[in-house]
């Protein structure tokens, strides 16, 4: 038993008669690091902990939940807790719906998350490699003018969860990145592009290809203009794909679904993409950075099929939500840190990759407008209505040709719409930050929004 | 979890301030913060989440040179403090520092001024607001399918010491209030949301009718049943007075963080006394306002809040200012270092940005556009510094035909350049009003305020799918 599972057990331990109680215990030592022009800018370390508590009070009418959270494990912190959830419970409505996970002897898949060798490297190797990736991308192109920021980060993250319904999980990751942002241009203009590195380790992190990314994405955006507006084809490159289906993901919840806000809502069964799209959620696959052993609940992740061949097969759900949708936890809990309570979310989800290249994909589609970024995703993008519409850069493709630049547009469908007019699907599928995984993908009618 | 009134004692501090400046450093600082959080949701027509949590802690950093480090720790004791310190000071490898006497100045202690502090308010009665926002919504209309309703109130009580004698304390106390609802028409589902957030108690309540703000949320998610896709291109937009402020807060408020200026990351680096507005625009960034969703006593190095005049008659007069960058132009901050939590580094943000209302009839703003969109309610935004290029999300927009406000438009983004739109606001009217959001930087996410009043913009590309 990890010394976190102890914990979480001991905080089990004090359920009243009646009582029903979960404990969410986590620790995390962080490093981060920024280097600039050459200097260490800002470097910090620090070790965080925290216990979130649910508390059910059985009742007739179903049952009452309260939720308390602690950033800190010292007993008296975690006392307060337990009583301040004791006392929210009391407050709310009864519900038949709420209850805690119920172990359901799916095992979880051995994948280790955690790098055993991890601390090999040193603090000094780390700060020069920092260094390295800001002197790379600052002489890689007499165009490049400025490295805003070279950033490494790294973390050890551990957690355990128990329960009175005999949860008792506990599990540890390690991750580490490197991100570099440069600033192309001269005196009267700017133009900007980022690239990054991520892994388990720093041995896995490639300086060389997140400082290619950041010196390609900017130079190549240099004269970018604003185009006259237009309907076009789109193609997505695979980070702005891989926002696109988070997106999605975020509408294939089942707790959105349940409480009506979803375009999914009402639709189980009925075709909603393309025959070629299947949108697969797999936090086993080891490949995904985003892959876990146990959801938020402590149950097994497993593989779920959420779109097939078009069809819409299944939605992800916690327990609850699973409950007031009539069925299982498909064990999809997730949970935004301690101090959050669990939800029902997608964690690695993966299109299902077509059969050409990136290349063959800009060969074929004639002329249509390449993004490499987007923005405003948070305040043009619904997953409730499926409305889209976000702000654009990246490149025309003309006669499958990459032609002028261009920034300060907007492209703009629907979510629904999108999902049905996926005219290619890049093999090139690419393992990303975040929720879902991303490949170059084309999508036909668009607005484009310019001059 | 019982703490001391004072979180940590000025001696206490001043020893740990000397150990993490013995190695070296030019300057160290100690921010502890103590943060307590109750919110809760009515969802689906029920009590559904009550949630509650508290945390303390202290962050500290050194300033060697250029270098800063920085450490955390929850344990507010003298040896948790000291361990945090000797961890922030290593990156003073040289050493050479010597032992320097710390000395702090009489402690400046800010008092909150709520007059009614949200904890002492029994349950029931935030409850009861929760259900009458969510009674009303649903009454609004029967297509209205979902109401979600959330109450969150939060205490942050903050302690802030350096080497340089600096020695403050502030207590923030915030209260919001959200309501986000669904319709659902033959043409699926549209989303209205309303919040009300102060720098206040539970006093906010004394003169705002949650019940109004159920039905306005409700109000918005109806209009858009009917709606027509937003246009596509460049049109006249008229933003409404209070339906947000976000166009400054991105269109040049980001770009005017002083961050930004000293590494040339942004499009008004260079460009003090010069036009870079129209000259309607007098644009101010102001800690001070009490109440107001941005607002502090002092802000997050210890520096007391203070009205900073960033644009005025449209000539950019200053940029916004931390300790650390200030220190590199060899000034003054202005008030605008502040950061998430105590686990996080300070850096540049903006308080309260508004822009000061102008002289002209809202109503004949709206008049003298032939064609055009009218935007009642903004959502949130985004830019890109470097390049000056920002977008922001329409909420609630209508057409405007003949100079009379006419169909619902479904949500977009616009997009456009900083000085560019800046340029070509040619109309600011009276009706100024201030409104809440979260401003989020480098992974750090800070309550900020932002206000105007209806103005025109002469052109901006609209981000619809309407050809």
């Amino acid at each position: 038993m990890t010394e976190l599972s102890a914990i979480a057990q001991r905080i089990v331990d004090r359920a009243n008669d009646g009582e029903a109680l979960e404990a969410y215990v986590a620790r995390g030592t962080d490093t981060e690091l920024r280097v600039y022009e050459g200097e260490i800018e800002s470097l910090a370390t620090a070790t965080s902990a925290g216990v979130g508590i649910r508390i059910l009070l059985a009742g007739d009418d179903g049952a009452r939940a309260g939720f308390a959270w602690a950033g800190s494990l010292d007993q008296d912190a975690i006392d307060l807790a337990l009583d301040n959830a004791r006392e929210n419970a009391r407050f709310a409505a009864p519900d038949p719906f709420v209850a805690l996970s119920e172990p359901d002897g799916v095992a979880a898949k051995e994948i280790s998350l955690r790098a055993a060798d991890f601390d090999d490297v040193s603090l000094d190797d780390k700060i020069a490699m920092t260094k390295e990736l800001d002197r790379l991308t600052r002489s890689a192109d007499l165009r490049i003018r400025q490295v805003d920021s070279a950033d490494y980060g790294d973390s050890i993250v551990e957690s355990a969860i128990a329960s009175t319904n005999g949860v008792a999980v506990s599990s540890q990751r390690t991750n580490a990145f490197l991100s570099v942002s440069a600033l192309a241009g001269s005196d009267d203009e700017t133009q900007t592009g980022s690239g990054f590195s991520i892994g388990r380790r720093p041995q896995d992190l490639d300086l060389a290809d997140a400082s290619s990314q950041a010196v390609e994405r900017s130079v190549r955006m240099l004269g970018a203009k604003k185009v006259p507006s237009m309907k076009t084809t789109v193609i997505f490159d695979p980070r702005v794909a891989s926002t696109l289906l988070s997106v999605i993901a975020g509408a294939l919840s089942g707790e959105a679904v349940v409480k009506g806000r979803s375009f999914f809502e009402g639709r189980l069964g009925e075709m909603v993409a393309g025959s070629d799209v299947s949108i697969i959620d797999d936090p086993t696959d080891l490949r995904a950075f985003s892959a876990s052993r146990f959801d938020g609940e402590g149950l097994a992740c497993r593989r779920n099929v959420l779109i097939e061949n078009g069809r819409l097969t299944n939605f992800v759900y916690d327990t609850v939500s699973a409950r007031r949708a009539g069925t299982v936890s498909t064990g999809s809990a997730v949970r935004g840190g301690y101090a959050g309570t669990p939800g029902a979310g997608c964690r690695a989800v993966v299109l299902s990759p077509g059969k050409h290249s990136s290349q063959e994909i800009l060969s074929s589609v004639g002329d249509a407008f390449y993004v490499q970024s987007i923005t405003g995703v948070h305040s043009g993008v619904s997953p409730v209505s499926g409305d889209f519409s976000v702000g654009a850069e990246g490149l025309l493709i003309r006669n499958g040709e990459f032609a002028e630049p261009v920034r300060e547009v907007t492209v703009a469908s629907t979510l629904q719409k999108m999902l049905l007019s996926m005219v290619a699907i890049g093999n090139d599928v690419t393992f990303l930050p975040g929720v879902a995984c991303g490949q170059t993908l084309a999508i036909s009618d668009f607005q484009l929004s310019g001059s | 979890m019982t703490i001391a009134p004072e979180l940590v004692a000025p001696d206490v501090l001043e020893r740990v301030l000397a150990v993490a400046v013995e190695r070296g450093g030019e300057m160290a600082e100690v921010f502890c913060e103590e943060r307590s959080n109750r919110n809760a949701l009515f969802d689906d027509n029920k009590v559904e989440e009550l949630a509650s949590g508290q945390e303390r802690g202290a962050g500290i950093r050194v300033i060697v040179g250029e270098t800063t480090g920085f450490a955390h720790t929850a344990d507010l004791s003298e040896e948790g403090l000291m361990a945090a310190a000797r961890a922030a000071a290593a990156v003073a490898k040289e050493g050479g520092g010597g032992t320097r006497r710390i000395a702090l100045e009489s402690r400046r202690v800010h008092e909150s001024s709520v007059r009614e502090f949200p904890a002492s308010v029994a349950m029931a009665d935030k409850l009861e607001l929760l259900s009458q926002a969510n009674d009303a919504a649903r009454g609004s209309g029967d297509a209205i399918s979902q109401v979600q309703v959330s109450y969150a109130e939060g205490r942050r009580r903050i302690l802030v010491a350096t080497t340089e004698g600096t020695h403050a304390s502030d207590d923030q106390v915030r209260t919001r209030f959200n309501v986000v609802c669904v319709a659902t028409g033959d043409t699926g589902l549209q989303t209205g949301y309303e919040s009300l957030a102060k720098t206040e108690g539970f006093e906010i309540f004394d003169d705002v009718d949650v019940a109004q703000l159920g039905r306005t949320a409700a109000g918005r998610a109806l209009a858009k049943l009917t709606a027509r896709p937003a246009p596509s291109g460049e049109v006249p937009v008229v933003l409404a007075g209070g339906s947000g402020g976000i166009l400054f807060h991105e269109a040049c408020g980001h770009g005017l963080e002083a961050d930004h200026i000293v590494k040339d990351s942004s499009v008004y680096c260079g460009q003090l006394g010069q036009l870079v507005a129209s000259p309607l625009v007098t644009l101010v960034d102001d800690g001070t306002v009490t109440g107001e969703w941005g607002a502090f006593a002092i802000d997050d190095e210890g520096r007391p809040a203070q009205r900073n005049v960033l644009i005025e008659n449209g000539i950019l007069t200053d940029y916004m200012w931390d300790w650390l960058r200030a220190r590199k132009e060899g000034r003054a901050s202005s008030g605008n270092g502040r950061r998430e939590s105590y686990a996080h580094l300070p850096m540049v943000r903006m308080t309260n940005t508004y822009l000061l209302a102008g002289e002209e009839d809202p109503d004949e703003i709206v008049a003298q556009t032939p064609h055009g969109v009218y935007v009642s309610k903004l959502g949130g935004g985004q830019v890109n510094t470097a390049t000056g290029d920002f977008v922001f999300g329409t909420t609630e927009a209508y057409l405007i035909e003949n100079g009379k406000i006419t169909e619902p438009l479904r949500d977009a983004n616009l997009i456009g350049n900083g000085p560019d739109v800046l340029r070509k606001i040619d109309a600011i009217a009276t009706d100024f009003s201030m409104t809440p959001g979260t401003c989020g930087k480098d992974g750090q996410s800070v309550p900020v305020g932002c206000g105007q009043a209806t103005l025109r913009i002469t052109g901006v590309t609209f981000g619809g799918t309407a050809a």
